[in-house]
């Protein structure tokens, strides 16, 4: 699809034929007192040279030739070329959700062979066609789980993103679905079994435990599994950094996976738009939200794609639908799928072995808050973080989030990350900066 | 074709009272309509159903249709060939296939139903 200038003439004549004299005859059926009686305000247009310029000036204030060392769901990789080859083809970048779905064979086998590879890389049995992201991923599963188990309660992790837990508190309001939170272990930073049986009942649909956790800590999801299991509850495992998954084996004894892809090759833009997936296990298919691609033949035997289970859906069911989603993230999570396509398995593993070796190069340099094991995201104490933060600014250094404002009782401390994108000497400057008596004092 | 020791209902579905337990399920000519049955999603045994309110959903090919309670009560016990084989639906739906048990909580909504001889006019009507 192309987007189609019209000239005065052809708009003539598309006014011609439908006898209107001009296109405001076209509004003249609305009351005057809701029409806007003045031109919108819009500045004037301006030359192409001026536009270029001012989006120079705009990127010039990026903060280029920094490092940083901020994760906490936002992950910086590398964007390998052939993703944006790809994603910028017209027939991928222009489409919208396809209405007439069979038609667009090739947006359907893209999305076919994505959900092949989230169930490759999370052990599941099926993935839909994606979701908004990981935050909105996060309560379809739990509501997913109600629907399963006939219950409504919610048990979500205090180590599972605090904004994703705020989105599943705003989706569970309505819902009669009360979320509690169970705690984590002080010194391991995991989730606090022992919490989680004092609190789990009868009641509960889903307990949902995030790895790595928030914390960057790989959290015991089998030990929850097994509460969740013996008490009627479903296991929801949560992922804000998918390459963990290139070494980390799939979570065993969840029974759905809810996540985000941000780390495979979807740029940081601001805060999206990310692209999220749920996968799970064949029996619970019926009850899982979104678009789901399926293959088929088509009349003359030949390999096809459907859109399949579409009896789950808002166009079909109405009030009774999983969900009302009813599209996917098609051209961002296309992104993810060139991407796990050039890094392959082995590569995943390679690239997950690096950032697993940079973070933990970088833990023993500093003051780790917990003992448990992280892949590529820790916690250090610093006393105050923000006065850090601003120190290493001067020293074109982007410090790890302050912790205080989801966790007070981590006020003194601050989430660091490496990947394979940060670098040895940065590192050290971290290192150096935080242990340098001087930096502090220097700031306060 | 329509037994005569059942009572049906507007929806087309069957009911068997034995003992007090109602034996539920959709007639021939509902799933006749209906085509290439695919799933049935019953509710949970111990499930509260009203007269008239929907039980559950069988999905064809064609579309999904609430299966709706012809009487009012308990939910005792589902048919458990339905999941792996819903098509057996399609073979014998005053049979093998019936959907759900109920224990009657309003045994007086019985006569309501239509006689075997009367859901026949009726279907035929509706033609």
């Amino acid at each position: 699809m192309r987007y189609l200038p019209k000239s005065d003439s052809e708009r003539r004549q598309m006014l011609d034929a439908c006898g209107a004299a001009s296109a405001e005859d076209l509004f003249a059926h609305l009351p005057a007192a809701v029409r806007l009686r003045r031109p919108l305000d819009l500045a004037p247009g301006i030359s192409e040279y001026e536009i270029v310029d001012y989006f120079r000036a705009r990127a010039a204030e990026n903060a280029n030739g920094y490092a940083s060392f901020l994760g906490a769901g936002v992950y910086r990789h590398y964007r390998p070329v052939l993703v944006d080859t790809v994603v910028s083809r017209g027939e991928f970048l222009t489409s919208y959700t396809p209405y007439q779905a069979e038609i667009s064979q090739g947006t359907l086998t893209a999305i076919f062979e994505f959900q092949t590879m989230i169930c490759q890389l999370t052990g599941m049995d099926v993935a839909n066609a994606s979701m908004y992201d990981g935050s909105t991923a996060v309560p379809e599963a739990a509501m997913m789980a109600a629907r399963i188990t006939g219950r409504h309660r919610v048990l979500a992790a205090r180590t599972v993103h605090p904004e994703y837990r705020e989105v599943l508190r705003t989706y569970a309001l309505h819902q009669g679905m009360p979320v509690e939170e169970v705690g984590y272990g002080k010194d391991s930073g995991a989730i606090d079994l022992d919490d989680l049986e004092r609190k789990i009942d009868g009641q509960t649909a889903a307990v949902i435990v995030q790895s790595p956790n928030f914390f960057g800590i790989i959290d015991d999801v089998k030990s929850a599994a097994e509460i969740a299991h013996r008490h009627g509850a479903l296991l929801v495992m949560v992922f804000t950094e998918a390459v963990s998954l290139g070494i980390l084996a799939p979570p065993a004894g969840a029974d759905i996976v809810a996540g985000e892809l941000q780390s495979f090759a979807i740029s940081p833009s601001y805060g999206g738009p990310f692209a999220g997936i749920i996968a799970t296990r064949d029996q619970f298919v019926r009850q899982m939200p979104g678009r789901l691609v399926g293959q088929t033949v088509d009349t003359h035997g030949n390999r096809a794609f459907c859109l399949t289970l579409s009896t789950r859906e808002q166009h079909i069911r109405r009030e009774k639908a999983t969900s009302n989603i009813c599209t996917n993230q098609a051209l961002i999570a296309l992104m993810a799928t060139v991407f796990m396509t050039v890094y392959g398995k082995e590569g995943l593993r390679e690239l997950a072995l690096q950032n697993l070796a940079k973070a933990h190069y970088l833990a023993g340099k500093v003051q780790n808050v917990f003992t448990g094991k992280c892949f590529n995201e820790f916690v250090v104490r610093v006393g105050n973080p923000e006065l850090v933060n601003k120190a290493l600014l001067k020293k074109k250094i982007i410090g790890g989030l302050p912790l205080g404002r989801f966790y007070p009782e981590l006020a003194d401390s601050m989430l660091l990350c490496a990947t394979e994108m940060t670098s040895r000497a940065d590192m050290d400057a971290l290192s150096g900066a935080l242990r340098a008596p001087a930096a502090a004092e220097e700031l306060a | 074709m329509y037994p005569e020791n059942f009572r049906y209902s507007k929806e087309h579905e069957w009911v068997l009272v034995e003992g007090g337990i109602g034996t539920i399920g959709i007639t021939d000519h509902a799933q006749q309509e209906l085509g290439d049955i695919v799933y049935v999603d019953l509710p949970k045994p111990g499930t509260r159903v009203e007269q008239g309110r929907s039980l559950g959903s069988v999905e064809s090919v064609k579309a999904v249709s609430d299966v709706y309670a012809p009487v009012s009560g308990e939910v005792t016990e589902i048919n458990p060939a339905l999941a792996d084989a819903p098509e057996k639906l399609n073979a014998d739906p005053h049979g093998a296939a019936w959907l759900v048990k109920i224990r009657l909580s309003a045994p007086d909504e019985l006569p309501q139903l239509m006689s075997a001889a009367d859901y026949q006019i009726y279907i035929g009507a509706e033609k």
